[in-house]
């Protein structure tokens, strides 16, 4: 095998991250990033059906017929999210109201799909089971980074404590509402993807059309 | 009918599944590079949409709800829970039945599509238009005009952004955003300008 396990789970969370490099699970990271404990609790579930169905999925990688393994895949991780989806609703059932629709998506996030297809379907089940932790730390990495930004300047608070206190509430801070609608996340995370490349310059894409810059005599 | 007319229209542009939702993001970034393939896609998006939608709601009516198997004797059997496996099953089967009768009787059109069709089946944005008629409560003609506006709202988005990004490629972009980084910022502006359509009532 060509990666330590160390490698496994250290990957996924700079140089090879779901979110800024594979372009995997955008749709969930978007959405749910407005206040900092939903993220957190979004991050947490995607990480435990990303981990759990990648084992699954390796441990029966043998048995599973080609033609129709996305539905095998697909059953495998539907259950999984009903199981999260269930717990949810029986212990955080406020948090899973925020949520909404976005537990169900986990099915269709594209990160877990993509890891079952890609790594889990030729490893074996522990190495599955900690690449897909791996994946999940990356993904929960970037929409803990977006939702601090959101919410703290969004709000003026993290998890729902007052950090900056807003002027509505007599405080000094006045909240840029732009952070916490919509198009925000949008913003946040292309800026984030700059920073992550600058630090990382080998990640820069090629430019499709070279500027050509003619000198002047 | 002017319920559900305004219900198209606030699908379409107010909710619209890409840029308020966020639903079929992946492919709504990965494959928006080209105007030809993005309305393949579009199209393809809103056929499967506007078919599950309905089809999904009709089980939920008939098999799932509480109470919904009355007709069949279990009239206190409650199978809500089994929604999210059975919406996605109704997907994959019913993307595979497009796809075949598509390859028997359309060729031209399955050749175009090629790789998208069974790629739709993980686009969020179907397994999301089912979840959210669940959610609203829809009932059957509002499930089928939800189904219908939202695929078109997706696939307007797509095309929109395709126009963009083929006009974005011959601009001079800093090194870090080059590629990903400036498409989140065009789909975030993007996003906001469909957002002033959301004090459109009709």
């Amino acid at each position: 095998m060509a990666q330590t396990k160390r490698e496994l789970l250290v990957d996924p969370l700079v140089d090879n991250n779901p979110i800024t490099l594979q372009v995997l699970g955008i749709c969930s990271a978007l959405a749910v990033t407005s206040s900092l404990k939903v993220a957190f609790v979004m991050a947490l579930a995607v990480t435990l059906v990303t981990a759990f169905s990648s084992m699954f999925i390796s441990i029966l990688r043998n048995q599973i017929p080609g033609a129709i393994r996305i539905i095998v895949q697909m059953v495998i991780i539907a259950s999984l999210v009903i199981i999260v989806d269930q717990i949810l609703k029986a212990y955080a059932y406020e948090i899973s109201k925020t949520l909404s629709v976005f537990v169900g998506l986990i099915i269709t996030n594209c990160i877990v799909m993509g890891r079952a297809e890609a790594f889990a379907m030729k490893n074996p089940p522990i190495a599955s089971f900690i690449d897909g932790i791996g994946n999940g730390l990356g993904y929960g990495l970037i929409l803990m980074m977006v939702g601090v930004i959101r919410e703290l300047f969004g709000s003026g608070s993290l998890f729902g404590i007052t950090i900056l206190p807003t002027v509505n509430n007599g405080g000094w801070y006045v909240p840029n509402g732009l952070l916490l609608l919509p198009p925000s996340a949008f913003f946040v995370i292309g800026l984030l993807i700059w920073a992550f490349r600058t630090w990382k310059p080998e990640q820069v894409e090629e430019r499709e059309y070279k500027i050509q810059t003619v000198e002047a005599h | 009918m002017e319920q559900l007319l305004s219900l198209a229209v606030k699908a379409v542009f107010v909710e619209n599944l890409a840029l308020s939702f966020f639903l079929g993001m992946c492919t709504f970034i990965a494959v928006s590079k080209k105007i030809s393939t993005a309305i393949g896609l579009g199209i393809s998006v809103m056929i499967v949409q506007a078919i599950t939608v309905p089809a999904n709601n009709l089980i939920l009516t008939y098999l799932l709800a509480p109470g919904a198997l009355s007709w069949a004797g279990f009239g206190d059997v409650d199978l809500t829970f089994l929604g999210l496996i059975s919406y996605i099953g109704v997907i994959a089967a019913l993307v595979q039945i497009l796809e075949m009768v598509l390859d028997k009787y359309f060729p031209p059109l399955y050749n175009a599509l090629g790789v998208f069709l069974p790629l739709i089946t993980v686009n969020c944005a179907i397994l999301g238009g089912s979840l959210f008629m669940v959610e609203r409560d829809y009932d059957f003609p509002e499930a089928l005009t939800y189904g219908v506006s939202s695929g078109f709202g997706w696939a307007l988005a797509i095309t929109a952004m395709a126009g963009v990004r083929e006009k974005l490629k011959y601009s001079d972009i800093p090194e870090g955003l080059q590629g990903l980084g400036i498409t989140f910022i065009t789909a975030g502006l993007m996003a906001l300008a469909f957002m002033s359509f959301s004090g459109v009532k009709l």
